[in-house]
């Protein structure tokens, strides 16, 4: 085995590691709650005295079965191991007996297709400006620089709610609140498209707003150091064009940037929960709230598992990519120096 | 003879770049401003109800959503209560979140990291793996998980368990500072004075790091208050409790931006702001003067 190879096992059993932690912790800390989840339940529907007797009792009884909550915790631990192996996040609550799955199938595209455009466009412009600035300097480092500093700073949910206000409430330009009209029902026709794409706007533009300004001044602060590397200024006394130099910045700076830009589609899920409950958007974080309000459990741990996987699954790659791309790693661990 | 002199040089080093630190923040004015601006809604927060005499934040005094007034200068929440008492609560239940949060998790970051780095050998193995893990578990889900068990959440719960979630970042800087500072020449000359494991530590390498953990406090102070708010918002605040993310909770559940309410969501919203924006400047400055790298003229 070259040492190479071994950089890849010990990542790997790193992820394996870190993955086996967050089972655990997705299992065991929503058993915290006194009592156990499915008392807390049935007792909060009975107090709303929408269901009968009955059906709270078949309710009750599935559960108990389901997690199996009468049997020690290990065993409990295995069945829930043995549920996840099926694909089989449980049932939720809250719109028995819906699978959780199936309600995160119907939440997950529209996170996604909110957050991934507002990520890589965000990341392409942010690092474009970045680069730009730091060489340029003059009045677009003394204008760009603090309103990207302000922005970013500015907690991403608070951007949202003041553009819902200006642009929706007072001006009336965008709808201020869902994913689609109220009207429709979800479907793949031109109306229904038109009407997405306007409800899209808004939370959209705050996302890559607030993801902007991150980046620029990430990839600025880079630039300014590579700015005083010796290959600049031997270029520049050699009289190459600005926009060389700058592309060879752009490629130095890039390694850290990539990173952040997996990390970023990584913690993707969790990144807009805040904006999606401002814009009452009908994605993960809107579910995630819901289920909160509702004491919905199961929907709960499918969304908390679902972040982590997502997370711990981007940052792997990340560590595996570095093996390949950095050759400062590459060189290292193959200890070809 | 020299072996003396050399240590009570070394010994002396800290005060002095302290010292000399202390002059150029006086002069910095990004730092002082942003000292002040921080300092300034400290005041606003624990003092202002204090001198306006507004005991509680929960008593009802309007209606729905009324107008700001000359009685309620920032007009009433959905519940009719005075949103600018409500504000002035909510910035001290933040601020008090906040403060804890980055207590516990810079002294937490410390301790691990400076005993993982100083140490070294299978503690630091030991204490690396366990930070490594916890650094790719996304705090947020331990904390909407935790908080869900959790029935009542008090303010001091809060604090500390968002500080429990968040160590790791500063436990990994300090662990390579540590190792790096423990092979330093006046802390050998201290250990050959005789000096104790606990004492090298704090008198010889924890001093050298002071600049880094009050950055590092100033920053986990920020994300701090901003878990909190971001919780409130989820619905998982400080149970019985007024702070900056719950009266947005409410703002947003009671419809206060769609209606027109100003009053109810921009207060929270800029001081929110404002807290990130002020500390994030605090922490670029503070990194400003004790890094001469940085240091403009």
């Amino acid at each position: 085995m070259t040492r190479f190879q071994r950089y890849l096992l010990n990542k790997v059993l790193w992820f394996l590691v870190a993955f086996a932690a967050a089972l655990v912790f997705n299992f065991l800390l929503i058993r915290l709650i006194p009592g156990n989840p499915v008392d807390a339940m049935v007792q909060r529907m009975s107090a709303g005295g929408n269901t009968s007797g009955e059906a709270m009792q078949r309710i009750y009884r599935a559960y108990m079965t389901e997690f199996g909550l009468d049997k020690p915790l290990w065993r409990q631990f295995l069945i829930y191991l043995g549920n996840l192996a099926h694909g089989d996040l449980g049932a939720s609550f809250r719109q028995y007996p819906t699978p959780v799955l199936q309600l995160i199938k119907q939440a997950l595209p529209w996170t996604i297709a909110l957050q991934l455009p507002a990520i890589v466009i965000g990341w392409i412009v942010g690092n474009v400006l970045g680069v730009l600035v730091a060489y340029k300097k003059g009045w677009l480092d003394k204008v760009l620089f603090p309103a990207s500093l302000f922005v970013s700073t500015m907690p991403f949910y608070c951007l949202s709610i003041i553009l819902v206000y200006l642009l929706a409430v007072v001006w009336r330009v965008f709808p201020a609140s869902g994913g689609y009209s109220f009207s429709m029902a979800p479907g793949w026709n031109w109306n229904f498209v038109a009407s997405a794409a306007q409800h899209y706007v808004l939370p959209f533009a705050s996302l890559m707003l607030v993801f902007i300004g991150g980046q620029a001044i990430g990839m600025r602060a880079m630039s300014v150091y590579e700015l005083d590397a010796d290959y600049v200024r031997y270029s520049r006394s050699l009289g190459v064009k600005d926009n060389r130099i700058v592309s060879y910045i752009f490629r130095n700076g890039m390694l850290p940037q990539i990173t952040g830009l997996a990390l970023s589609i990584g913690g993707m899920v969790s990144g807009a929960l805040i904006t999606e409950i401002v814009f009452s958007y009908p994605g993960i974080g809107f579910l995630l709230f819901g289920a909160i309000r509702n004491e919905d459990y199961p929907v709960v741990q499918g969304i908390t598992l679902l972040i982590m996987i997502a997370v711990l699954l981007a940052n792997f790659l990340v560590e595996i990519a570095y093996g390949f791309i950095d050759p400062r790693i590459r060189a290292s661990e193959t200890g070809e120096r | 003879m020299t072996a003396i002199a050399q240590q009570s040089s070394a010994a002396a080093r800290p005060q002095a770049s302290l010292r000399r630190s202390f002059a150029l923040a006086a002069l910095n004015k990004r730092f002082l401003f942003s000292l002040i601006v921080f300092l300034l809604i400290v005041i606003f927060g624990f003092l202002g109800p204090i001198i306006l005499g507004r005991d509680t934040p929960l008593v009802t005094v309007g209606g729905l959503y009324d107008k700001p007034s000359a009685d309620a200068w920032l007009g009433t929440d959905n519940f009719g209560r005075d949103v600018f008492t409500q504000l002035m609560y909510g910035i001290r239940t933040s601020l008090i979140i906040g403060l804890i949060a980055g207590g516990v998790a810079t002294s937490l970051g410390l301790l691990i990291g400076t005993v993982a780095g100083f140490l070294g050998g299978l503690v630091e193995e030991l204490l690396i793996a366990i930070t490594n893990v916890v650094i790719t578990i996304p705090s947020i889900v331990i904390l909407i998980l935790l908080f869900i068990a959790i029935n009542t959440r008090s303010i001091v719960v809060m604090g500390v368990i968002i500080g429990i979630t968040s160590w790791p970042w500063t436990a990994r800087a300090v662990r390579a500072q540590a190792s790096s500072l423990k092979t330093r020449e006046h802390v050998d000359i201290a250990r050959l004075s005789g000096a104790g494991t606990l004492s090298l530590i704090i008198s010889e390498i924890i001093p050298f790091m002071l600049s880094y953990v009050v950055m590092a406090f100033v920053l986990q102070l920020s994300s701090g208050i901003l878990q909190e708010a971001a919780l409130s918002m989820l619905g998982l605040g400080p149970s019985g409790n007024v702070s900056l993310g719950i009266m947005l909770q409410w703002a947003l559940l009671w419809e206060s931006v769609r209606t027109g309410a100003w009053w109810a969501f921009v207060p929270p919203t800029l001081f929110l702001t404002l807290i990130a924006f002020s500390l994030l400047l605090l922490q670029s400055s503070i990194d400003e003067i004790f890094n001469p790298r940085l240091r403009r003229n």
